[in-house]
């Protein structure tokens, strides 16, 4: 049980943390009040400190059954008008993804982070993994789309976590942090600023009256103001195909045409104003590095120790996994002769760079278990394909 | 809620009873037969017309002999049916 | 005869949504009425009242009240209405659902949020089968009785649910049938004025499938089988409360009060920032 101060206050200042803690704060400071989770290797420390702070804060902590309820929790809460977060792991991750749909088709603004571990299954809790990245895209049935942000270090799991919640909050979508077990347990130095300084976005709030409300009727945005329980709108919201007025259409191609391709729009859209990527050396690049995660912590050093060989590597990172940065993919694949992806699974985000890259060499190296590829390996994959 | 008579009061002869009034939301009723099954004075009976849905609605036998327990309003899945105290006015 | 068209309890109900689409003689309708009904005498405030329902005929529910309400995936109704009302706990929070949502894939989530005492109510209207699917055995299909996936007879015990909820620490747990009319629309209103977990287990007639499987053609017959066979044995022993073709045990078995988990917790609080000051 870590021990912190006990202080009804943010922690601002310079730290030196865990990355599930990081995370933890970050989620505080974006104006989480509501967690709902279970234990699962490597995220149970986001439960356990959260389990201490969020009374702190007048919040509700609350352990459930499973992750099944903790993400129904979590979606009650958000109706209910609390900023709501839960946090698990591949297993875990897996059971939420019938009510992620429901997230989805409700637009319920909240936040899921998954701290991946070796899957499929149980398979190695300890270690990390980056087998879930096309999980997140496509993990529930039906057609939809949303946002999952991949941190690379412990200030990260800190500032990615609020830009999670904004997200979710400004597109009223389930909202993904994909996290590491590496990035989850590392200590770094992590900078809280102070409240005022800290950028928070909260949904967009019904400006009619109450007898005009209509709870799903999109704004130019395509995305509808929302009013909470209690607030006497009384409306409706199913999990069913519904009309704009929440009622169910299970009968109508209209009603599922409409409702369905705008839940998509909502994030392809506005795709401009989400993706976020960090670019290192890759103006005049010939082999790009495509990374995320701790893998890219690898790939930045890689790129280095290539440059001082001569060899011109640039490394695009990716920060934003979904919506996949496809547009910036396919500009600096016209310009570099060969693109490396390393990847702590069998191949999963390299799919998307090569849908991207079109006619350019994509290299994949795939490396799992305890470890992420170091930069020599990640060298000497440059190497080959410079 | 009306008043009900539960037994026969002393002054039966100089207290009028409350009279009942039957609302059938006709075209609501779906044909279950529960108000007409239950009500402990047999008002309603099945009626011979059929409505919009296709069924024969109850139709009231002797709105006098009801006694507003508003069992039928309760029972009913259909919100179809429900009982009002007749405002009187004097001599009615 | 006068004829209106106004229900005195329609201002309850969504006018667009009306006609429900239950069957004719479907015992969720009389769950509605009397669900209502006890809402018009306790002059509930609608603004501060949430209905969850989860996947079933009954579910539907959420979407004719005329006020905040949620359906939501199936068998989670109870922990969504968790989130809910420990988020804002000046919220009535009531769940109408059905056997199959409540206690097959519902089922842990009831037995905890009992545990716990979260203060939410819930109506399990009780039809003995899957509905909405088409009439498949659930969890409280009496034995041998035919339905869809028991074409030779049901081999499953049922639940008693009033003694899992009773065992599983609910505050109040009551059983009536949809011809128990007003003791059922009493119990809601006893219900609604409680703080913590309270169930409350409707029989219910489903006369287009388990009654017409099970020899009960029509609503009628089922609703005769309720007026015959059921017996009111208040607080005796919910373990003993069975549900025969003889014999169908209604009544109230716990009332009893407990801290909810809201008020616990908010406690908690109190006391984690009054040491904090210090």
């Amino acid at each position: 049980m870590l021990s912190m101060p006990n202080k009804r206050s943010l922690l601002t200042g310079a730290h030196f943390m865990n990355g599930d803690v990081a995370c933890a704060e970050g989620a505080i400071a974006a104006g989480c009040r509501f967690f709902a989770g279970y234990p699962i290797t490597p995220a149970t420390e986001i439960a356990e400190h959260l389990s201490q702070r969020m009374p702190e804060f007048g919040g509700i902590y609350i352990q459930m059954e499973d992750e099944i309820a903790s993400i129904a929790a979590v979606l009650g809460a958000s109706y209910a008008g609390l900023k709501a977060m839960t946090a698990t792991s591949g297993p875990g991750f897996s059971l939420m993804q019938e009510n992620i749909g429901l997230a989805v088709m409700t637009e319920t603004p909240c936040v899921i982070v998954d701290i991946m571990r070796g899957g499929p299954s149980t398979g190695q809790p300890t270690l990390p993994g980056q087998q879930d990245v096309m999980q997140a895209r496509w993990g529930s049935h039906g057609d939809y789309a949303t946002v999952a942000l991949a941190p690379s270090s412990v200030q990260e799991m800190f500032d990615l976590t609020l830009e999670a919640f904004n997200l979710a909050e400004t597109y009223r979508v389930p909202a993904m942090l994909l996290g590491d077990e590496i990035v989850a347990h590392m200590y770094e130095k992590l900078v809280i600023p102070p409240p005022d300084k800290l950028k928070i976005v909260n949904h967009k709030r019904p400006n009619v009256p109450r007898e005009e409300y209509v709870p799903f009727k999109p704004d130019e945005d395509l995305v509808p103001p929302m009013a909470c329980f209690g607030e006497g709108y009384h409306f409706h919201a199913t999990g069913l195909t519904h009309d704009e007025r929440g009622y169910p259409q299970t009968s109508s191609s209209e009603a599922q045409q409409k409702l369905v391709t705008r839940l998509c729009n909502k994030i392809r859209k506005n795709e401009d104003k989400i993706i976020r990527v960090e670019e290192t050396m890759l103006d005049d690049a010939d082999v790009a590095v495509v990374a995320y995660g701790i893998v890219a912590r690898s790939a930045l050093s890689a790129v280095r120790k290539a440059r001082e060989k001569g060899i011109k590597a640039g490394l695009l990172r990716l920060i934003t996994l979904w919506p996949f940065p496809e547009k910036r993919a396919a500009q600096v694949a016209k310009q570099v002769k060969a693109i490396v992806v390393p990847e702590m699974n069998c191949g999963q985000m390299v799919l998307e760079v090569e849908r991207a890259a079109k006619e350019t060499p994509v290299a994949f190296l795939s490396k799992l278990g305890e470890e992420p590829h170091t930069p020599l390996e990640i060298l000497e994959e440059i190497r080959r394909n410079s | 809620m009306p008043e009900r008579i539960k037994h026969k009061p002393l002054d039966i002869d100089k207290v009028k009873p409350p009279k009942a009034e039957i609302h059938i939301i006709t075209d609501q009723c779906k044909g279950c037969g529960y108000c007409i099954q239950f009500c402990p004075k047999q008002v309603l009976e099945e009626s011979e017309e059929i409505n919009a849905r296709g069924v024969h609605p109850p139709k009231i036998v002797d709105e006098s002999k009801c006694i507003i327990c508003s069992f039928c309003t309760a029972v009913c899945p259909d919100f179809a049916i429900y009982t009002t105290e007749k405002k009187c006015a004097e001599g009615c | 005869m006068v004829e209106q068209v106004t229900h005195p309890l329609s201002k309850y109900l969504r006018a667009d949504m009306m006609p429900h689409i239950w069957c004719p003689g479907c015992g969720n309708g009389i769950v509605l009425n009397c669900f209502v009904h006890a809402l018009d005498e306790l002059k509930t405030d609608l603004d501060k009242l949430v209905v969850v329902s989860g996947i079933g005929c009954i579910g539907r529910t959420a979407g004719y009240t005329n006020t905040d309400s949620f359906h939501t995936t199936h068998g989670r109704a109870i922990a969504f209405a968790t989130g809910v009302k420990l988020a804002n706990p000046e919220l009535e929070v009531v769940i109408v659902s059905g056997d199959g949502d409540l206690f097959a894939i519902g089922g842990n989530h009831f037995i905890h949020a009992a545990r716990r005492n979260i203060g939410v109510k819930v109506i399990c209207a009780n039809n003995f089968n899957y509905g909405m699917t088409g009439g498949q055995l659930g969890p409280t299909t009496p034995l041998e009785s035919v339905t869809t996936t028991s074409p030779y007879g049901n081999i499953e015990h049922p639940f008693n649910l009033v003694h899992l909820a009773a065992a599983a620490g609910a505050i109040y747990v009551a059983r009536w049938t949809t011809l128990h009319v007003r003791r059922l629309t009493q119990s809601i209103e006893k219900m609604m004025q409680k703080e913590g977990f309270c169930f409350i287990e409707v029989i219910s007639p489903c006369p287009e499938i388990y009654g017409r499987y099970n020899k009960m053609r029509t609503g009628l017959e089922m609703m005769e089988w309720f007026k015959k066979a059921s017996v009111v044995e208040s607080f005796s022993d919910p373990a003993k409360a069975e549900i025969t073709k003889e014999k169908i045990v209604v009544g109230e078995f716990v009332d009893i009060e407990k801290l909810s988990y809201e008020k616990l917790f908010h406690e908690k609080i109190a006391q984690i920032n009054e040491r904090s000051i210090q």
